[in-house]
């Protein structure tokens, strides 16, 4: 306990950085993702190799590498300069969203194909039949790797330490150069996780429990 | 007009024209290619080439004009492919209300007379899973003359139902082309075709091979493979 009380300074800036990290990219590749989903069930042949060229190669990127590019090669392309901050937003969100892509694409899998050619046949245009019949009927099969897959987010957050920017992965080389006792305090940075991934869950049942009942 | 799936030549050279108000039977072996006849007039499946024209208006390729001009053609699934979130009533609204854009009660009020018309009037408030084949396929039926459409496409549409459930739906679409409705009919109901249709088409391989009138048709086909056809289905 004294690990986490003393050094409470640490503590609170390092999460509430992972939190604003986390926050943003969710959105940033719920956003992002959402419309490469789009892009990959598009009537368009020219769409759907785009957004699978996309996933192709961001999934089979590792995660480093993409920050790598944004902290560090993107600014020497000199279009925009980007903060540290800035480039772990992106990359999370770049990376994030080839697979919240790939959860809207199987969750819209699941709803037969029938559905889509009557709503089609009765005149509905191609968004209408996502919006009113295809994803109301995915949303269901969307909801539990929807939420696996923010958690990895939450955890992939860490990886922004290594690219100076200060969150709750960068908490356990500051306590050891206060000269604090490390494995006890990288205990409490464990349990913060589990804290946070709690109501993730917690959101997951409810959201589960209401479009069950609700079909 | 033609239709290639990959080297496939499955709709060879097809030049029909249905009039307003006729009921047309389409009629052939599996894989005829009766079902994708049905599915290019709606253009749920591309034309390699050719034309095809609703009420003198071309059918455009793609996107919104090609949304607004399907909804003029009606189709009934083999499937039904009823709208599995949403209540009959819903399922018979939805076009209506964002196609057409209706005033919700109107359209509720009239999908409540169609309702009434195909005999569920009473199962308005299920979801369709909850209703019997029969019952699934008349409310696929009122979803589609919803529209007001100007032609009706049936895609066998007794084909997945239980043999005591077949007459309902027969009796309802007998009605509909009595009533003056242009329909063209994919079946194997010969009782259907001999009653209520003006004119039997037989397609085999890819082809129109016959089209004559239900009686010609029946009494004296004049092809091998009609009479080859006739003879396996009214054996069984
Ligand atoms: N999506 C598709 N891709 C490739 N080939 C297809 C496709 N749909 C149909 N075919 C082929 O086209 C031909 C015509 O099929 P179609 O379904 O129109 O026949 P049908 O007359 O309706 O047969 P059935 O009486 O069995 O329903 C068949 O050879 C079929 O294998
Ligand atoms: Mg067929």
């Amino acid at each position: 306990m004294d690990v986490l009380l003393d050094n409470s300074d640490l503590y609170v800036r390092g999460f509430v950085t992972t939190l604003q990290l986390f926050a943003l990219s969710a959105v940033g590749s719920l956003v992002l993702g959402a419309f490469l989903a789009m892009l990959r069930v598009s009537p368009v042949p020219v769409f759907r190799s785009a957004g699978s060229l996309y996933v192709t190669v961001v999934r089979n990127t590792p995660l480093t590498l993409v920050f790598l590019f944004f902290a560090f090669a993107w600014n020497l392309l000199e279009i925009v300069r980007i903060s540290f901050f800035t480039a772990a937003v992106t990359a999370l969100t770049v990376y994030t969203a080839a697979f919240v892509c790939e959860v809207f694409r199987s969750g819209i899998n699941t709803v037969p194909v029938g559905q889509a050619e009557a709503a089609r046949a009765i005149g509905l245009t191609f968004g209408q039949t996502l919006g009113q019949i295809i994803l109301p009927q995915a949303t269901r099969s969307v909801f539990p790797p929807m939420v696996s897959t923010l958690i990895a987010l939450l955890k992939n957050t860490t990886i922004a330490a290594g690219f100076s920017v200060f969150e709750a992965g960068g908490i356990r080389q500051n306590l050891s150069e206060r000269g604090e006792p490390v494995l006890e305090g990288l205990l409490w940075v464990a349990a913060i996780f589990v804290l946070l991934v709690i109501p993730l869950t917690l959101l997951q049942r409810a959201l589960e429990k209401r479009w069950s009942v609700a079909r | 007009m033609d239709k290639f799936f990959g080297p496939l030549h499955v709709l060879k050279d097809i030049n029909l024209e249905v009039p307003r108000g006729q009921v047309v039977v389409v009629l052939g072996p599996s894989g005829s290619g009766k079902s994708t006849l049905c599915r290019t007039i709606n253009r749920l499946e591309p034309i390699n080439s050719g034309v095809i024209a609703i009420d003198g208006k071309d059918l455009p390729a793609e996107g919104k004009a090609l949304a607004g001009l399907r909804a003029d053609v009606g189709m009934v699934f083999q499937q039904f492919n009823l709208f599995a979130h949403k209540t009959i009533l819903e399922n018979v609204t939805l076009g209506p209300l964002k196609v057409r854009r209706t005033e919700k009660a109107e359209a509720e009020q009239r999908a409540r007379q169609l309702l009434e018309r195909v005999g569920i009037a009473n199962q308005a408030d299920k979801y369709p899973a909850q209703l019997s084949g029969g019952q699934q396929q008349r409310a696929a039926i009122a979803r589609a003359l919803a529209m007001k459409p100007k032609v009706m496409l049936f895609d066998e549409p007794t084909s997945a139902l239980d043999p005591e459930m077949v007459q309902e739906v027969l009796d309802t679409m007998t009605d509909l082309a009595k009533e003056g409705m242009t329909m063209l009919v994919v079946t194997h109901e010969m009782g259907f075709a001999r009653k209520a249709a003006d004119r039997v088409i037989f397609m085999a391989d890819g082809e129109v091979v016959e089209d004559s009138t239900p009686e010609d048709f029946f009494k004296a086909p004049k092809s091998d493979r009609a009479r080859d056809f006739l003879g396996k289905i009214l054996t069984h």
